[in-house]
């Protein structure tokens, strides 16, 4: 027996004739509305954020420092311990630069090219990063292993939000 | 637990944007695999289906919607549900149905219609992510997978052109499969993809899969039903499944832990000690050409750092020591998220059968692994079928 027997349907339709109207659409625009409550750890991650410091959480169970924080570790299960504070520089472990934003648009020509990384925060436990974005730096001069501080935005304009660290430069 | 065999398999066309609902695209392919098992509805006790985030289609629970193109009233019915990885982990999940004795059959559906997302299914990704500490950064899955292979490039010191390859030779062997929207078309070069357009670097336009609609669909049972179905039955040896943590930048993205966590525990069910030397097909997940490499690592089909060195040596060709991708993946066919992982275990099902025509794996292959991935990039899925053709 072939294969080819059981595969069927699928049918592929054309630019043409989905600009053309030769086929019905239904058009729907949802708008989904929440307001998220941030939680124990995160809330204070986020109110240590508005003051220009960013904190972590220790564990009691495996000696680790967790960021962003948690009030358990998910490995051994336990209630974590003590809040503290980590440094606001760190490593580039991974980057790209990106020609595309979130919802796959181009980045228009002359506009700055989005670079996402994942930084290694120095106080924290090898290995624990967050992803942010890169600035202040040519894209061709990113490197994996570069050391990167937080550039914050001025206080008055902080709210509470990991975009209160604008990017992370090279230092 | 009881022994449990596939004994059908079809699956619709993967197109960029079908004409088919959801649930039309579904029946398609349910049917297709009923009728090469010989069987009706009537003869399924229960129904396992699959199909990623419900914001593609706008139908909040669309489980429900879905269940009647799958088969699914008036019978026992389960929506599973791990992003990427749904169309491997769905067989599992109905494994379970007829090991454990609940059913004799079980029809497996997967299905994704990506295209009704405007403007780009790529949009409604940046949900997935951590709503507080992460969205508001604007980020998707392109960008996170280009942070991943850019990684494990690194680590290795693989090259563009290293990953353009991988890409190309499942680009390639797509051509020859009929549910791809690219059958017949023509072989693409390295230089192709290495020149397509730099989405997020290190990807580039032809490093990824498509995006596509498409539903793919098969027929599981025990053993007693399985031999009076068919002489060839294709049993499923061992299956296993792994999350690793959601905080995934806060572990090193060159290596997929969880996938060979998954990986060990599929091979010690299957019996498996050597998989590199007792699997002759690998069907591992390949949305993006690196992928595939760092699934053959986590699967330990492949030492680390080495791939890339057993790719160019043709290792991983139809006619090497272990052919991987035969259908042409996710890159080659297309990747309508959860019926693409089922799109590999049908590959699976006709390479072990002798039925998959140009695409045949020569030399009788008796056991072959299928593995998808998943969620926020920490889930894999693991599948091992195998045939006795003495």
């Amino acid at each position: 027996m072939d294969h080819k027997e059981f595969i069927r349907g699928g049918t592929a339709l054309s630019e043409d004739e989905i600009k053309s109207g030769k086929i019905f659409v239904e058009e729907d625009a949802l708008d989904c509305r929440y307001a998220w409550d941030t939680g124990v750890a995160i809330g204070r991650y986020l109110a240590e954020l508005k003051k220009g410091k960013i904190i972590a959480k220790k564990t009691n169970c495996c000696d680790r420092i967790m960021i962003p924080p948690r009030m358990f570790c998910e490995l051994c299960y336990r209630p974590s311990g003590a809040w503290t504070y980590v440094q606001d520089t760190g490593v580039v472990n991974t980057f790209s630069i990106s020609n595309i934003y979130y919802d796959a648009s181009r980045v228009p020509s002359g506009e700055p090219n989005p670079m996402p990384a994942v930084i290694e925060i120095d106080g924290a436990s090898k290995g624990m990063g967050i992803m942010h974005l890169l600035g202040e730096v040519k894209p061709e001069d990113v490197k994996i292993g570069m050391k990167v501080k937080a550039v914050w935005k001025p206080e008055s304009e902080r709210t509470g939000s990991i975009t209160d660290i604008e990017y992370f430069k090279p230092y | 637990m009881r022994k449990v065999a596939v004994v059908g398999a079809g699956m619709t066309k993967f197109a960029r944007r079908a004409l088919e609902t959801p649930k039309e695209l579904s029946y398609q392919a349910s049917k297709a695999a009923l009728d090469s098992a010989g069987m009706k509805l009537k003869d399924i006790d229960c129904v396992a289906h699959g199909s990623a985030p419900d914001a593609f289609d706008g139908i909040h629970q669309k489980g429900e919607y879905l269940a009647d193109g799958c088969g699914g009233w008036n019978k026992p019915t389960m929506r599973v549900f791990v992003g990427g990885a749904t169309g491997v982990h769905a067989i599992a999940h109905g494994w379970y149905h007829v090991a454990s004795g609940l059913a004799d059959t079980c029809l497996v559906v997967c299905e994704e219609k990506m295209s009704s997302a405007m403007p780009h299914a790529q949009a409604f990704f940046l949900t997935i992510f951590d709503a507080i500490t992460e969205r508001a950064l604007g980020l998707n899955l392109i960008w996170i997978f280009a942070l991943e292979m850019k990684r494990y490039m690194e680590r290795y010191g693989y090259t563009k052109e290293d990953m353009a390859l991988s890409a190309m030779k499942n680009k390639n062997q797509g051509l020859k499969h009929p549910a791809s929207q690219f059958y017949g078309g023509n072989e693409l070069t390295v230089e192709d993809i290495l020149n397509s357009e730099v989405m997020a670097s290190p990807v580039s336009r032809l490093d990824v899969s498509p995006v596509s609609d498409g539903a793919a669909a098969i027929v599981l049972a025990s053993e007693r039903t399985a031999r009076r179905l068919t002489d060839k039955p294709v049993w499923i040896e061992g299956v296993g499944w792994c999350l690793d943590t959601a905080y995934w930048a806060t572990r090193d993205l060159y290596y997929p832990r969880y996938t060979e966590i998954a990986a060990r525990k599929a091979y010690k069910m299957a019996g498996i000690r050597e998989p590199h030397k007792e699997i002759n097909i690998a069907e591992p997940y390949d949305p993006f050409g690196y992928k595939q490499l760092h699934h053959m690592e986590g699967l330990l089909l492949s030492p680390k750092g080495k791939t890339v060195e057993l790719l160019r040596d043709g290792h991983f060709d139809m006619d090497g020591n272990l052919p991987m991708c035969p259908s042409g993946g996710l890159l080659g066919v297309g990747n309508p998220i959860a019926a693409a992982g089922t799109l590999k275990l049908c590959e699976l099902f006709w390479q072990l059968r002798g039925e998959a025509g140009e695409r045949q794996v020569p030399g009788n292959p008796r056991l072959g692994v299928a593995q998808a991935w998943g969620d926020l990039m920490q889930v894999s899925s693991v599948v091992v079928m195998g045939i006795n053709n003495a």
